[in-house]
């Protein structure tokens, strides 16, 4: 993939560092090109398609729109939520209601935060998400124009979740657009938040949205981070997420998925301070010739950390998913508890399923496990429902949308928790 | 005296003999020139008087090798190899070749004696039935194969390789490279073009080998990478159950070992294949040891066939070693079952590949790893469910115990399923030995060296159960040596 050079986007000219960091995102990635199957991390998904598409950077647009059609996962007439609306990746502020927010703390688009929050921008971007050997990353940073920045100052609390409404909308087939947006969070010592991701298509035209997301958790934040990716069936989803607990800190992340023709979410959290905990879990859902890839690394690297990972996949028709978890434990890194789960129902013959679930320990006193199952419904547990008069499709699904909600209801955000398990639910029920 | 007590005797006994097997045997060898290329490997097939095909098939190997790089992907770390700097035929002198043990060198036998192979024929000594052949196996040359008339009464064909291209050529050329291509990896490329000698196994229609056939590898000459070839062919409704044991003698440099071995079940045929690895690990330091590249596969041609292999790997300085199993048959069954121990610097990446093609095809793989000092055990495996593999089963137990806090334990697990109505359960945990295990046994008398190989052996007795019973006690012996000096 080539952008257009005229396309180059720039998020603020006039800032020796960041265009200095830009410039080296575009050279790295002009050096690494688009991962290709061959390097071990892609293994299993191919780019190629992505690779065809004559793709241009979004301009910033100006999409008629207006606030109340627009999707949330929030429902409306709760008390006021803090709201950043994107369309193709850009920023719109006349969109977004970032709400009454307590003293201290950042809401707002990244571009606009450069003019106030310079320096805590410079301390934090590209620190997490470096862009030597990360060709996603490089190409971000290189075409970075907008993104979102939530700063929290310590002792912080966040009542009402934070929503990143993040919306395709291309106008030309032929043209399809991509955009590369970063979102921000530093989250000060002992600081609580909630940050929601919805992605979503508003017509049927392709898009490539490249996000990366860096969170600094400072000793003792708790940050629940829920990302929901409905996009179109045509669209290109790949998002690199990099986050750093200090010591105590605490992570709480959901992945859902069921669009994108194309879609990718990486997870790597470092366990960076002793006690620090991570729970990540998901769910995909795809049928059609939807690709869905979850890589995660954990990566413990101080004592006494914590990381649990459920992951739940449904596949049907054509549909491809990958899993690949690795649970990383650094030398010194003693008393770990790692535990990771992933299973998949193959709902189709023609549907395809690749795990691999990895542990790399370098230390003696730990407990880490995982498991990992694919296969159909279990045959007695469908015998069990159709003795009591349920008829088989119905006893399908039933027993479909209990293996995707036991993840589900691992999250401990009642509002998203109901929003997600609606949304899953209208997956298994379409029509 | 029960194994577990002879295990902490073995222990005990070995504080100042620590590679038991390490001395010299001086036989002049008939070696060729070192290093490799079209000429060596000419000189190897002249050597065995082998026909134009297998040459042809040695060369093709050899400049397809050329075209090749070696693979890097495994989670083992070592110095680049020089591959013209090793000799790459090594045989011991002798005349036109030994027709009896008589013939045989005596220092030869004495070797063989302090490794314990009962290779003088036992039924004469005991006077009771022989259970195991042996075809040992003496750097490149098979240098004798007892109970070879017994066997030929079944029908049974246990030769040398090199033997059976001369006596049983269509059988070979049929087989050879049938599980495993001259293309097929890196190292089994190059002892496709080099390998010297292994054993040969035929069994035929409905015969159920009457005893244990075996092999001992042992690598004497300095400098000589040993390159053995074995194949295994069970025709319809046969068993047959085969050992492998390799020692290797105590030498500072690194030594390359690239075997391949290919199995071949027919139709309701069982092979089971088991292995115990003590190849020279390196010392304390990690100087020396054995580079262990082996390329095992079996294929399960025949329905309702089964391939099982065992492994006790607990030497060589690096293992890189996947044996696996190809379910082409409907209803055939691979199993894996691994031991894997590796201590002070040893790397071993080692797992199993299972590939299901037939219906209902069934695998099972337990798989033990246990890393001491400042090894490095990875456990890597594949199970694979193509699309006509209806009903397919796979349950796969990986279990990593860690001694010590600069060694690592790795799973890498590959699952692939193309078939909706395949079953695929994979398991992995890690620990480390409880102090609550430790201290019940400290409690009741036993030094700390002593409680764990006990906790260990008992970690690893699902796999050591697998092993036929004469291998079975060598094993548990062996865990505990593996393990000396890893605690207090």
């Amino acid at each position: 993939m080539t952008p257009d050079a005229e396309d180059y986007s720039r998020l603020t000219p006039g800032l020796p560092w960041l265009e200095a960091l830009q410039t080296e995102g575009r050279r790295r990635f002009a050096d690494l090109g688009l991962p290709t199957p061959r390097q071990e991390a892609w293994r299993f998904t191919n780019l190629g398609p992505l690779g065809r598409l004559p793709w241009r950077t979004a301009p910033p647009g100006s999409t008629t729109l207006v606030p109340e059609s627009l999707p949330s996962v929030v429902p409306a007439g709760g008390p006021p939520s803090h709201r950043l609306v994107f369309v193709n990746g850009t920023w719109r502020p006349d969109l977004s209601s970032p709400g009454a927010l307590p003293e201290g703390v950042v809401l707002t688009g990244l571009a606009s935060a450069l003019t106030d929050h310079a320096g805590l921008i410079e301390a934090h971007l590209g620190r997490l998400a470096a862009v030597d050997g990360h060709a996603l990353i490089a190409l971000n940073t290189g075409f970075l124009a907008s993104g979102a920045l939530l700063a929290l100052p310590a002792g912080t609390v966040l009542e009402r979740p934070v929503e990143l409404v993040m919306m395709g909308a291309g106008t030309d087939a032929e043209r399809p657009l991509a955009w590369h947006p970063r979102v921000l969070v530093v989250a000060g010592a002992g600081s609580r938040a909630t940050l929601v991701e919805h992605h979503v298509s508003l017509n049927r035209h392709p898009g490539f949205a490249n996000l990366v997301a860096e969170l600094f958790l400072a000793p003792g934040a708790q940050l629940r981070h829920y990302k929901v990716q409905r996009e179109n069936p045509e669209s290109f989803h790949l998002a690199t997420v990099t986050g750093r607990l200090q010591h105590d800190a605490g992570y709480e992340g959901f992945l859902l998925t069921t669009g994108g023709r194309l879609s990718r979410n990486e997870v790597r959290l470092v366990l960076d301070g002793a006690g620090a905990t991570v729970t990540l879990n998901g769910a995909y859902l795809v049928r059609g010739r939807q690709h869905c890839d979850t890589t995660t690394l954990i990566d413990h690297a101080h004592p006494r950390g914590t990381s649990r990972q459920m992951f739940k996949g449904v596949l049907d028709a054509e549909a491809r998913a990958v899993f690949q978890g690795q649970v990383l434990v650094r030398p010194g890194a003693q008393r770990t508890d790692g535990h990771q789960l992933h299973r998949a129902l193959l709902l189709s013959d023609q549907a395809q399923i690749d795990a691999k679930p990895e542990l790399e320990i370098h230390a003696d006193d730990v407990k880490c496990s995982h498991g990992a199952t694919v296969g159909d419904l279990d045959d007695d547990a469908l015998f069990y429902l159709r003795a009591r008069g349920i008829d088989r499709d119905c006893a399908r699904a039933l027993l479909i949308a209990a293996f995707v909600n036991e993840a589900i209801a691992e999250i401990t955000d009642p509002t998203v928790a109901t929003a997600f398990e609606a949304l899953a639910d209208g997956w298994l029920t379409p029509g | 005296m029960t194994a577990v007590s002879d295990t902490i005797d073995q222990v005990k006994g070995l504080t100042d003999q620590k590679y038991k097997y390490g001395f010299v045997t001086e036989i002049e060898s008939e070696t060729a020139p070192k290093g490799l290329n079209e000429d060596v490997v000419r000189f190897i097939s002249a050597r065995k008087a082998e026909p134009e095909w297998l040459l042809d098939w040695r060369l093709r190997a050899y400049r397809h090798w050329l075209t090749m790089v070696e693979p890097g992907w495994a989670k083992v770390s070592y110095p680049p190899i020089d591959y013209q700097d090793a000799f790459y035929y090594s045989a011991p002198k002798t005349k036109a070749g030994p027709k009896s043990l008589d013939e045989v060198d005596p220092e030869l036998l004495r070797t063989y004696e302090k490794l314990g192979i009962p290779l003088k024929e036992q039924e004469l000594l005991a006077g009771v039935e022989p259970r195991i052949a042996v075809d040992a196996v003496f750097d490149s040359v098979s240098v004798a194969t007892t109970f070879k008339a017994k066997l030929e009464e079944k029908g049974i064909i246990f030769c040398p390789i090199s033997e059976a291209v001369a006596n049983h050529p269509d059988l070979v050329r049929r087989y050879l490279g049938s599980v495993v291509p001259y293309s097929d990896n890196f190292f089994a490329t190059l002892n496709s073009a080099v390998f010297t000698d292994g054993s040969f196994v035929y069994i035929p229609k409905g015969v159920r080998c009457p005893m244990e056939l075996s092999t001992y590898f042992r690598i004497n000459a300095a400098n000589t990478g040993q390159f053995e070839r074995t194949l295994i062919i069970a025709d319809d409704d046969s068993v047959v159950s085969y050992l492998e044991g390799c020692t290797a003698p105590k030498r500072d440099e690194n030594q390359l070992h690239a075997a391949v071995v290919e199995l071949v079940a027919l139709d309701r045929a069982q092979i089971k294949y088991s292995t115990v690895q003590n190849w020279y690990p390196g010392d304390e330091q990690g100087r020396g040891g054995i580079y262990n590249f082996v390329t095992k596969r079996g294929a399960c041609r025949g329905v309702a066939s089964k391939i099982s292999w065992t492994q006790v790997e607990t030497g060589s300085a690096i293992t890189w070693k996947y044996p696996s199993c190809i379910l082409q048959g409907d209803d055939s069954v691979g199993e894996f079952y691994s031991v894997a121990i590796t201590n002070h610097h040893q790397q071993a990446d080692t797992g199993t590949k299972m590939i299901h093609i037939g219906r209902n095809t069934r695998s099972t793989i337990v798989s033990k790893g246990i890393s001491a000092g400042q090894a490095q055990n990875t456990y890597r495996g594949q199970v694979k469910i193509l699309p006509k593999a209806t009903g397919a089963r796979n349950h796969t137990q990986c279990d990593s115990l860690l001694i010590g806090d600069r060694c690592g334990a790795h799973t890498v697990p590959y699952i692939e399923s193309r078939n909706r109505t395949a079953r695929v359960e994979h398991e992995a945990t890690t620990a480390k030995i409880s102090e609550d295990q430790l201290f019940y046994c400290r409690q009741r008398g036993l030094s700390a060296e002593d409680a764990v190989s006990l906790i260990v052996n008992g970690f690893c007795k699902e796999v050591l159960k697998e092993l036929p019973m004469e291998f079975a006690v060598e094993a548990q012996k062996l865990v505990g040596i593996s393990l000396e000096g890893s605690v207090g």
